[in-house]
């Protein structure tokens, strides 16, 4: 069978192709924001709080490490309603993705803080500060610029699975493509201009990370980088 | 035909020349061991002789072949020529037997009960007879750099190298390995050495070379360079006593 | 309405299944391609070499996704139409197999030089080289980070669906949405992905542990 690739069809929709990579990126943005908020509070919870609450930060980090994202956006998505917690495809989105990318990144993180010196630790305590001002001044820091590689891959792989949010009709950019899949027919077509749109995006995404890290600790570029593990979805 | 041939080699890495035309000449079953401080070339100049570093210009031929990029005819030299490394390099997941048996087996196609009753004939050589098959995280620095030894033996080089074989070993565990080398010196190995030990040198070398920035700087007879140096910087080298 | 009974509870448990067996099959397939690959990455060919990290560096940027639609439309765009398995097989086996060479380029490159060297200097060939001496080392470093990318594998089955396969996910689908219990059905859903992965997990990360106190080889 012969085969020639038409794009002509597709041309039309790249209004609504801008729109979907619009989506994509604040999702992801609002993602891994929030996201690193999240991973921040629970590596804090597990390290300053008792013993309960760490096994339970623990639990929750295992519960999102060990199960797909499409299950937790289902659960999200379809389960709350249940519970009188509505929300639009788009807010449940964003919500399993800070979810999830806030486990990923709590075990991240939590590498980067126990590889902390002891010594740090103990110099900050003799200074009279308080446990949660040691965290925030002296072990925060230097932990997140030694894994700052590891959360850049990481958010670019939370990135690339925001395509999962079209699994509940989200209109972020691989939603739009199969919206004007069905519109237009020209499936390959329509997924080849996605796809490459995604791989300059995680290209884009990850220079802009790697160049933030540098800004945010530019005296700890030098630091021993730590490469944690994890992936996400 | 002398065993080793080096003719005026010169090798840079990037853009710093480590040999400066290097000549030298080893006569079958002569000892010849190759002083000189760090940095001056001597590994580099060993690691060209067995091809490990190709060097840009000059000729070397060893054991009657001549020095060739060319992989195949470099795994011919290298069947005839055996080199032991300051860091043993024993491979860490086969046992000492294995370690000697592997490359007989591959590169020779050697096998069967004869392989074997080599290997154990090679370990019983540097006095390991028990330690067939013990691995080598199971074995001390000296022992393990006997195993090593054992191995480059089973190929029945023709030719030996060694580069600072006992640097890496405790000052106690040097001593066993030195034992090893001088039997195989006084059994008629032709072997060329890089060491820091002096004394082992001049006792069991019959031609020092003490190399300096990239060339040898002088050289003769183990016993008349030790006892009259003739240039001021072997001279410093030996009086420096450090090494 | 159907109720959530134990005919539906088989019919996920037995999606269960073919969710393991996509996950074998993929692992299988793609753990051949990324040794190709991953030993492509170390050859001395630059063209090899290029070919190679492009690849891996594609596959690695793009959705998962984007994997199945691109490998399932392209291939039929060729007149290849796969049976679903074989679709979704073949599109997760291309993901795996772009993170495999990675983690296995990796435990390559972590065996230390001086093996290629003592190796090389007993006249052993490239071959007999990987084969004897680095590929045996390799294998064991590259155990941990290996069954941890299994658990990814495990999770990205999920969204076969889109070329047209049941496994668990989908699974749990149909059911939720013949009995509209969306709650319970994905509860066990997730429940029975955690009973897979989590052990991978644990098992990785003893490795890593038996590995780091091993020795330093
Ligand atoms: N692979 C390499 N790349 C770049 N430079 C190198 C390399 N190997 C050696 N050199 C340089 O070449 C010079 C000679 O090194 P070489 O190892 O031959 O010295 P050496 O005499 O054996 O010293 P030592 O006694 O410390 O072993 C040194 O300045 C070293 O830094
Ligand atoms: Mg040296």
């Amino acid at each position: 069978m012969k085969f020639t690739l038409n794009f002509d069809p597709i041309w039309p929709e790249i209004d609504a192709i801008l729109e979907g990579i619009l989506l994509t990126i604040g999702l992801s943005a609002g993602a891994i924001i929030l996201g690193s908020m999240l991973a921040v509070l629970l590596v804090a919870l597990k390290s300053l709080a008792g013993r309960w609450v760490g096994l339970l930060v623990d639990a929750y980090v295992e519960l999102m490490r060990n199960t797909p994202f499409l299950i937790q956006l289902f659960m999200i998505f379809f389960g709350l309603p249940l519970l009188g917690i509505r929300m639009s495809g788009t807010q449940a989105g964003l919500l399993a993705m800070t979810m999830n990318l806030g486990a990923y990144a709590a075990e991240i993180i939590r590498a980067g803080v126990e590889s902390t010196h002891r010594s740090q630790l103990e110099a900050g305590v003799s200074l009279a500060l308080t446990r949660l001002q040691v965290f925030r001044y002296v072990v925060l820091k230097p932990a997140l610029a030694k894994v700052w590689p590891a959360l850049t891959s990481q958010f670019v792989l939370m990135m690339l699975a925001s395509s999962i949010c079209s699994f509940i009709s989200v209109a972020e950019l691989s939603g739009v493509a199969a919206i004007i899949e069905s519109r237009t027919f020209r499936s390959f077509e329509i997924y080849i201009i996605v796809t490459l749109t995604y791989l300059v995006m995680a290209l884009a995404l990850k220079s802009f990370l790697l160049a933030l890290g540098k800004r945010l600790f530019p005296n700890l570029s030098g630091v021993a980088r730590i490469n944690a593990r994890g992936s996400a979805v | 035909m002398p065993a080793v041939l080096i003719e005026n080699v010169h090798k840079s890495f990037g853009a710093v020349e480590v040999l400066k035309g290097v000549s030298l000449s080893v006569e079958s079953g002569q000892v010849v061991a190759i002083i000189g401080r760090s940095g001056s070339g001597k590994s580099t100049l060993l690691r060209c002789v067995n091809g490990l570093e190709a060097c840009q210009s000059g000729r070397i031929e060893v054991a009657g072949h001549v020095l060739d990029q060319d992989q195949k005819k470099l795994r011919e030299l290298r069947k005839d020529v055996g080199i032991v490394f300051q860091s043993y390099n024993l491979f860490p997941h086969l046992t000492a037997g294995e370690n000697i048996m592997l490359a007989p087996r591959l590169a020779k196609g050697l096998g069967g009960p004869e392989l074997r009753r080599m290997a154990e004939e090679v370990l019983a050589k540097v006095g390991l007879s028990e330690k067939f098959d013990a691995y080598p995280d199971n074995l001390s620095g000296g022992q393990q750099q006997r195993v090593a030894i054992a191995r480059s033996l089973a190929m029945q080089p023709k030719v030996m190298l060694f580069d600072e074989v006992t640097s890496a070993l405790d000052p106690e565990l040097t001593g066993e390995v030195l034992v090893v080398m001088e039997d195989l010196a006084k059994a008629g190995m032709t072997m060329l050495l890089v060491t820091h030990e002096m004394n082992f040198a001049r006792n069991v070398a019959d031609v020092t070379v003490f190399m300096h920035q990239g060339r040898i700087w002088e050289s003769g007879p183990s016993a008349d360079l030790f006892a009259a140096p003739k240039t001021p910087e072997l001279q410093a080298f030996l009086s420096a006593g450090v090494h | 309405m159907a109720t959530f009974g134990w005919p539906e509870m088989l019919f996920i448990f037995r999606s269960a299944g073919w969710t393991l067996l996509l996950t074998l099959v993929a692992f299988s397939i793609g753990g051949v391609v990324g040794a190709a690959l991953a030993i492509m990455r170390l050859s001395p060919s630059r063209v090899l070499r290029a070919i190679a990290s492009t690849y891996i560096l594609v596959i690695q940027s793009i959705p998962v996704l984007m994997v199945l639609f691109m490998s399932y439309y392209g291939l039929s765009l060729f007149g290849i139409g796969l049976p679903p398995f074989l679709a979704a097989s073949a599109s997760l086996a291309i993901y795996a197999s772009a993170y495999l060479a990675e983690i296995w380029r990796g435990s390559i490159e972590s065996v230390p030089f001086q093996q290629w060297e003592a190796s090389s200097s007993l006249a052993l060939t490239r071959p007999q080289q990987y084969r004897y001496i680095i590929l045996p080392q390799a294998v064991r470093i590259s155990l941990p980070p290996t069954v941890g990318f299994l658990v990814q594998l495990v999770k990205n089955t999920s969204i076969v669906s889109v070329v047209g396969f049941v496994e668990l996910s989908r699974a749990g689908t149909l059911v939720s949405n013949a009995t509209f219990l969306p709650f319970q059905v994905f509860s066990l859903v997730a429940a029975i992905y955690f009973t897979i992965c989590f052990p991978l997990s644990r098992l990785s990360r003893h490795l890593e542990k038996v590995m780091n106190a091993g020795r330093p080889h």
